[in-house]
């Protein structure tokens, strides 16, 4: 029944030749591959605004013109001149600081809440239309009652932000914990692991990272409402200071302020994505 | 009395009109390894489910050594046909854990890490004892997956198609593992399986269901083959063949699969 009657001879082992060394940019060209489209079309954005903008009926400023009129805000972004006359480092920081209050509390509480809606049916059935309902309701439509409770500006524009982050943080943990895998409920099941210790060792895991994708969502919002927020409550802020520079025809100065609210929103999102990867690092990978 | 012992066993699920197993009888005796084999969807994970307490039987129950069993539990450990382990844990931590909550009680810290070693080197996995789930092979994360169901020291083994979803030469290195662990341990195993070479190679008993809905036990072989076995001597060895014939027979000629009949 055995068709191979001989023996099969062991392949002979080839001398190794070395593989011909790579040419000498060739290490570059992974770093150009990613650095040279973001770059290049970023020139031509500012070509394209210079062209369009240069013209003498034109009611934006050029790129030159924006340089001219603001390089101080983008130079010199801590200086204080008194009053609400400072660098646009130190209103940012006063609108951070709005943030991370509002948001962390966001953070806490919408994270509570959700474990506690998607840990109980009664819970979920009595909050999640209020939430459906809540959360459609847009930022500033808060500010007006949030003035009346607090009478005072900071507070309110920290409860806008509260407000606005904390629904996709509520939503995204409750999905998360009702997501835990089945297997991972038999594996606990067969250990006999329950209560709270089933709760910390298994749901809070498996449910990590949706509850980060919950609170980079909510840090993106609230970084989106503290602006139309701080416009209407005034004070410091970089809300407070695009709408100022508004009233006294600074457009120079709008665009730096965009340009830095760009950036930091960013970065927000960044850190709290690097956050999310440190703490569910190899939950994704099954 | 058989130390484990299935009676009369239906299962049916709440929106169904007719049970998935009806009257399903078996008894199997300590240190046996036996092998449930039918078509998919005939009911055999359903079964096991049962057995392991994941699943409440409609009718009829499941004895260990006298003892109903309705709950599950680390007497009755599973291993899963896609392994199941805890990715955010390395594999220590994912056999430690089981070790904890079970034999574990009672032992020391160091007692119980010792314990998880020695388990792992059961399954041959210590070199990769730090690394996560994520990070090793789908026949690595199997291993590991034995040795968590191994370290409850249960008095009955269950594994739900544990080498289904691997390719074919880490099954049958992995099929090789078992049949020593087994020869080692002595413990009693239930094994589901759609492979008939692998429960002819494995198995003292191939318990054959019939199709779904309404599944049966339809025949049960007794496979006779002395132990240890060894795969390639098995070949050519005519009560191997025979068992395996009797099973395709069964499987592809009396039961075809249910598509092929219904088409």
């Amino acid at each position: 029944m055995n068709i191979l009657v001989t023996k099969p001879e062991a392949a002979p082992i080839l001398a190794s030749s070395p593989l011909p060394p790579p040419s000498r940019v060739a290490w570059l060209r992974p770093y150009a591959a990613n650095i040279l489209p973001p770059v290049l079309l970023t020139l031509l954005f500012f070509i394209a605004w210079q062209a369009l903008c240069s013209g003498p009926g034109s009611n934006l400023p050029p790129p030159t013109q924006v340089w001219a009129e603001s390089s101080e805000l983008i130079l010199r972004p801590f200086y204080i001149r008194g009053g609400l006359d400072r660098g646009l480092g130190l209103h940012l920081f006063a609108s951070l600081e709005r943030v991370a209050m509002g948001f962390v509390l966001a953070a806490i509480a919408g994270v509570a809440l959700g474990l506690l809606v998607g840990t109980s049916d009664f819970a979920m059935r009595g909050l999640d239309p209020i939430f459906q309902v809540l959360r459609t309701v847009p930022p500033l439509a808060w500010l007006p009652l949030s003035l009346a409770a607090f009478r005072e500006a900071t507070p309110s524009a920290i409860f806008v932000i509260f407000i606005t982050a904390i629904w996709p943080i509520i939503i995204n943990t409750a999905v998360g914990v009702r997501n835990v895998p089945q297997d991972y409920r038999n594996v606990a099941a067969v250990i006999r692991l329950r209560g709270p210790a089933f709760f910390w060792r298994i749901v809070l895991p498996a449910a990590a990272p949706y509850i980060f994708t919950g609170l980079r969502i909510g840090i993106g919002l609230a970084w989106l409402a503290i602006i139309a927020a701080e416009m209407l409550i005034g004070g410091v802020g970089i809300g407070f200071f695009i709408w100022d520079a508004w009233n006294s025809s600074h457009l120079s100065d709008i665009f730096v302020a965009l340009f830095y609210v760009g950036i930091t929103g960013f970065v927000l999102d960044r850190i709290v994505a690097a956050l999310g990867q440190m703490a569910t690092r190899g939950t994704q990978a099954s | 009395m058989a130390y484990l012992e299935i009676s009369n066993l239906s299962i049916q699920f709440p929106r169904s009109p007719v049970p998935v197993l009806r009257d399903v009888t078996l008894r199997i005796d300590k240190g046996q390894y036996v092998s449930v084999i039918g078509h998919s969807g005939c009911g055999k994970s359903t079964l096991l489910n049962v057995v392991a307490g994941l699943l409440p039987a409609t009718a009829g129950g499941v004895l260990l050594e006298g003892q109903e069993v309705n709950t599950p539990g680390p007497d009755r450990a599973v291993v899963f046909q896609n392994h199941s382990l805890l990715p955010w844990l390395t594999v220590t931590e994912n056999v430690l854990m089981a070790v904890e909550l079970t034999v574990g009680r009672k032992m020391s810290k160091v007692q119980r890490l010792a314990w998880t070693l020695e388990t792992l080197a059961l399954v041959k996995m210590t070199h990769a004892k730090d690394k996560r789930p994520g990070e090793i092979s789908g026949g690595m994360k199997q291993r590991v997956g034995i040795a968590r169901a191994l370290a409850m020291q249960p008095k009955v083994l269950l594994l739900d198609e544990p080498f289904g979803a691997l390719d074919a030469l880490t099954r049958a290195h992995l099929q090789d593992e078992v049949m020593r662990i087994h020869a080692d341990l002595g413990c009693t195993v239930i094994m589901i399986t759609h492979d008939v070479e692998e429960a002819v190679l494995l198995s003292d008993r191939i318990v054959m269901l019939t199709n779904g809905p309404n599944a049966r036990v339809g025949e049960v072989l007794e496979v006779s083959l002395p132990r240890p076995r060894n795969r390639i001597a098995l070949g050519a060895e005519p009560r191997f063949l025979a068992a395996r014939e009797a099973v395709l027979t069964f499987l592809h000629d009396r039961h075809a699969a249910p598509t092929l009949t219904a088409a």
